[in-house]
């Protein structure tokens, strides 16, 4: 594969496009598929051939607002309708080239203006199957200059510029990840892709996988150029049978294409990827456990120093970086590290996926630049919280994150500022929460989802978490006294200062945050046995044998 | 000055602790200068006193009864005491817990009963369901662990007690000691 | 460039000491009288962090460092024994008491326990959380030994001396969170596995869960310090 044979493939795709007069995008992602995408997708070709029109009908991936689904977008026109469903076919077909269906077109505008697209740019565009259709849009474009162009170092050198700061929670600056890497010494080095993602409420890197597989695989390849490495690996836990399909056939086509394997690009440089996948353990999401899991044991956290940049699979320097941060390397590769550091604020660069749930009018997934505030997100893109109900709380960062109040909504979103206000970035799971909610069941929820996935090996973690939520649960219960919540406070820290990986230190954060702005809640639990939301079920004292 | 009441009371225990208590020999007699028995299962007093300074408790939470008894005693006591594994700690009574007390009732009065197989259900007080410590009940004062804290533990902690003075009792005695 | 120095100094509670490149920092405390308390450690066995009873606070970082895997740099200065150390270090005891029923009186370990006498040391004199009580199997299948989970503190030393000593790898940790147990091959009987019978694990075990049938009402100390003779031999050889 060279530049111009890339070339030749996009201006194919481009010419095929061309002899469509319309092309209807099908979005095929899971909540849209749940609702019968795949059919709707067949009654619209099937209506198309009827009507004799010439339309191309394309799957795509996720198109974002997934409360909305299924979703249908006609191009050239860009006409978004909602709540597809097959019946709809005909009319859409026969509408086009005149005016839209009207009972199914949707305004979303205030849910897309503020989004920024770069890691989802191609999703609910592209067939994630074709490897062609990718090309089409600059796919491996990135990877060609890089191995054309750009030495190693030079790669690098982009990414650092770009202040590209790692997606899967910790933030960690990437290009100083990717140096580290390439100056630890070793002649095998390793790429990991950390598909793993388990947070409830969370599937941005489910999304990218599934509905732009390849933009992964070209990010892993850049930074195994960069860093010197020769082999991947994407682990995807299995729950994710889809991504692993795309991503499978992904593998396959750019095998086919010499856009992974031997001489990539008539270059020297050998890169391959492989598979892993994930039983089912929330922990593995850990990289030193993910990594332990590759290796085929048991997959539990390992402390750290040495970081996997220095040993990592079978001892050997390897770079781990998140589904999303591999997806923003084509990109920066292609329009250069300054476009990048251009976007989102003073210290978190670019934009990010959120995956928006709970109680919000547009749930799905959003991608907005760093630094907009809590409250665009929520009120303007979320389209606020439905039913008359008034906001509670965010939980950002998942199970690790914390539950952000009201008053603090005006805060722009960035790891430090997350941080400040006792969450974290985490991945991108946003759970919004109404005046429905107990916030101390919030906390028992993701408590026991810490307690149920620690792997068991720390003992604050493995015992500290279980003795959490026993209190958590008495608070429910109306059981507890005010010395139970001081142990809890208590447990919180050795919980948090004492635990071996992530998992554990970040377990109290749900508990920590929501006793600093919902203490009020606690103490009518202790206090005067009453939920103020009405969600707790307050029990008699123990009734005896 | 007059002398400290103490008290000493048995719930779900052995009586070893007591024995230990009474193994300080010829020293119960400089401590009976400082003290007087108020209550203790080898006086003859029925009702737990108003009010006591010093209430040593053996044994564990295991019954309505003694629930009630610990939260009678804390009431009518300035310092309470944990005596004992059993009180610190639930100890061998709480060995019944993972198993339930239908269980134990059933192998105790049925199964290993050569006549009148039959659960009481009069006079004897219920079993709560998990045998406890006494602090997961009332607040306690002061920790002695040991199974059962030695005649020495007893004597320079209580006299430490009963005359205000300092003592380190995880050098004395521990968990099982 | 300081790392090619063979030999470090660092400051452990306020002593100058020396160390060398790679050694960790409960190695250098230890050589130089300074005690840190372990569980999960043992001379000879690998080091896995797990336990936390070891964390020590780095100047200059938030974050505490288990001793027994954290190596020492040039400069360094450790702290062994704060406020905030105990607290967590008693803390994390509690939490092992009342995790299983380790019920001290009737088992085979008191008085040789390291639980036992480690909560003594950090001033435990009850244990304010809520004991969980879990019904926990007692595998008597072996002909010589006994595995009671019930005193299992899952620090993994049997496993270590299994896998990494004896070579055989007959005991794994199976489940996960609270619920972790340590089994033999894949959760056979002790009796009816592939143990070779050597009875290192039941000498590593800190506690009463791994013991010895014949030693049942008398003293059972456990004796672990062949370990390091052990790999000094292997190592000669």
């Amino acid at each position: 594969m060279t530049v111009e044979e890339l070339e030749q493939i996009a201006e194919s795709v481009r010419l095929e496009n061309a002899k469509y007069d319309h092309e209807i995008h099908v979005c095929m992602d899971l909540a849209c598929a749940s609702q019968g995408a795949d059919k709707l997708r067949d009654e619209l070709v099937k209506a198309a051939e009827a009507a004799g029109k010439n339309v191309l009908v394309r799957r795509t991936g996720c198109m974002g607002p997934c409360s909305s689904g299924p979703l249908v977008r006609v191009d050239p026109e860009e006409t978004l309708y909602a709540h597809v469903k097959a019946k709809h076919a005909e009319a859409i077909v026969a509408s086009l080239g005149s005016l839209p269906v009207p009972e199914l077109q949707c305004d979303l505008s205030s849910h897309f203006d503020k989004q920024v697209r770069v890691v989802l740019e191609n999703a609910g565009h592209i067939d994630p199957e074709k490897i062609d259709e990718y090309i089409a849009c600059e796919g491996y474009k990135a990877l060609m200059t890089a191995l054309i162009e750009m030495t190693p170092a030079g790669v690098i050198h982009r990414i650092t510029e770009s202040r590209l700061r790692g997606r899967g929670g910790g933030g960690y600056p990437t290009g100083l990840k990717w140096s580290t890497v390439a100056k630890a010494s070793g002649d095998q080095k390793y790429i990991v892709c950390n598909g793993d993602e388990g947070d409830p409420g969370a599937f941005m890197d489910r999304s990218v996988m599934e509905g732009d597989p390849h933009r992964v695989i070209e990010g892993m390849a850049i930074a195994a150029y960069g860093v010197g490495a020769n082999k991947g690996f994407i682990y995807v836990r299995a729950e994710y049978p889809v991504a692993v399909a795309r991503l499978t056939m992904a593998i396959r086509e750019a095998r086919r294409r010499g856009l992974l394997g031997s001489n990539i690009g008539g270059t020297t440089f050998n890169f391959d990827v492989e598979i892993r996948l994930g039983a089912g353990a929330f922990v593995c999401g850990e990289e030193t456990a993910l990594l332990a899991s590759i290796e085929g044991r048991r997959g539990t956290p390992k402390p750290r120093p040495p970081y996997p940049a220095v040993s990592g699979l079978w001892g050997k320097p390897t770079l781990i970086n998140n589904v999303e941060t591999y997806a923003n390397i084509a990109p920066i590769i292609r329009n250069g590290g300054k476009w990048f550091a251009d976007m989102g604020s003073e210290r978190s660069k670019g934009t990010k996926v959120f995956a928006l749930t709970g109680k919000i009018t547009n749930t799905g997934l959003v991608e907005v630049p760093m630094g907009i505030k809590l409250r665009e997100i929520i009120e303007e893109i979320g389209g606020g919280v439905p039913d008359g109900h008034t906001f509670k709380a965010v939980q950002t960062g998942g199970p690790s994150g914390g539950c952000i109040p009201a008053e603090m909504l005006d805060v722009g979103v960035s790891y430090d500022a997350l941080m400040a206000m006792g969450s974290i970035m985490g991945s991108g799971g946003m759970i919004v929460m109404d005046d429905t909610s107990c916030m101390v069941n919030v906390a028992r929820f993701f408590i026991e989802f810490c307690m149920t996935e620690s792997c068991g090996k720390c003992i604050p973690c493995r015992a500290g978490t279980a003795q959490m939520y026993t209190l958590l649960s008495k608070i429910c219960d109306g059981t507890a006294s005010m010395d139970d919540l001081e142990l809890l406070e208590d447990l919180c820290s050795t919980v948090k200062e004492a635990s071996l990986c992530g998992l554990g230190q970040t377990a109290p954060n749900p508990v920590l945050s929501t006793l600093k702005y919902f203490r009020n809640e606690y103490i009518e639990h202790i206090a005067h046995k009453r939920c103020p939301a009405g969600v707790c079920t307050m029990k008699p004292q123990e009734v005896l044998a | 000055m007059s002398k400290l009441k103490l008290a000493t009371v048995w719930l779900d225990g052995c009586s070893g602790c007591h024995m230990s208590f009474l193994d300080m020999d010829e020293r119960l007699l400089e401590l009976a200068e400082l003290v007087d028995v108020v209550y203790s299962p080898i006086v003859d007093t029925k009702e737990f006193p108003d009010e006591v300074d010093i209430a040593l408790v053996e044994g564990a939470v295991a019954s309505v009864d003694d629930e009630k008894k610990i939260k009678k005693i804390r009431a009518h006591s300035k310092m309470l005491v944990a005596m004992g594994d059993c009180a610190v700690a639930g100890n061998v009574p709480s060995m019944r817990n993972p198993i339930g007390p239908e269980a134990i009732l059933q192998r105790a009065y049925i199964e290993n009963a050569s006549a009148q197989q039959q659960i009481p259900c009069v006079v004897v007080p219920k079993l709560l369901k998990v045998v406890r410590p006494i602090h997961e009940f009332v607040k306690v004062d002061v920790f002695l662990p040991g199974c059962p804290p030695s005649a020495d533990t007893f004597h320079t902690a209580l006299t430490a007690l009963v005359t205000g003075g300092p003592v380190d009792i995880p050098a004395l005695t521990r968990f099982g000691a | 460039m300081s790392d090619a120095v063979e030999v470090k100094t660092l400051i452990i509670d306020g002593e100058e000491v020396s160390a060398l490149r790679g050694q960790t920092i409960l190695e250098v405390a230890r050589e130089n009288g300074i005690d840190i308390p372990t569980l999960c450690h043992l001379d000879g066995l690998s080091d896995v962090g797990a336990c936390r009873m070891c964390l020590v606070e780095i100047k200059g970082s938030n974050k505490l460092l288990p001793a027994c895997v954290a190596t020492v740099f040039e400069g360094m200065e450790v702290t062994t024994k704060s406020e905030r150390l105990q607290k967590h270090r008693r803390t994390i005891l509690e939490m092992l008491f009342a995790e299983r029923n380790h019920i001290c009186s009737v088992c085979v370990s008191n008085g040789n326990c390291e639980l036992q006498s480690l909560g003594q040391e950090q001033g435990l004199t009850h244990i304010r959380l809520p004991y969980r009580n879990p019904e926990l199997p007692v595998d008597a299948s072996h002909e010589r030994y006994t595995v009671d989970h019930n005193r299992c503190i899952l620090c993994t030393r049997c496993v270590r001396a299994c896998a990494e000593i004896e070579g055989a790898h007959v005991w794994d940790v199976m489940g996960r969170g609270i619920n972790s147990i340590v089994i033999t091959d894949l959760h056979e009987e002790w009796g009816s596995s592939t143990c070779t019978k050597c009875g290192k694990c039941v000498q590593v075990c800190p506690t009463g869960a791994l013991y010895d049938k014949s030693k049942i009402g008398v003293d059972h100390p456990k004796n672990p310090d062949f370990l390091p003779y052990l790999n000094l031999m292997r190592e000669a050889q």
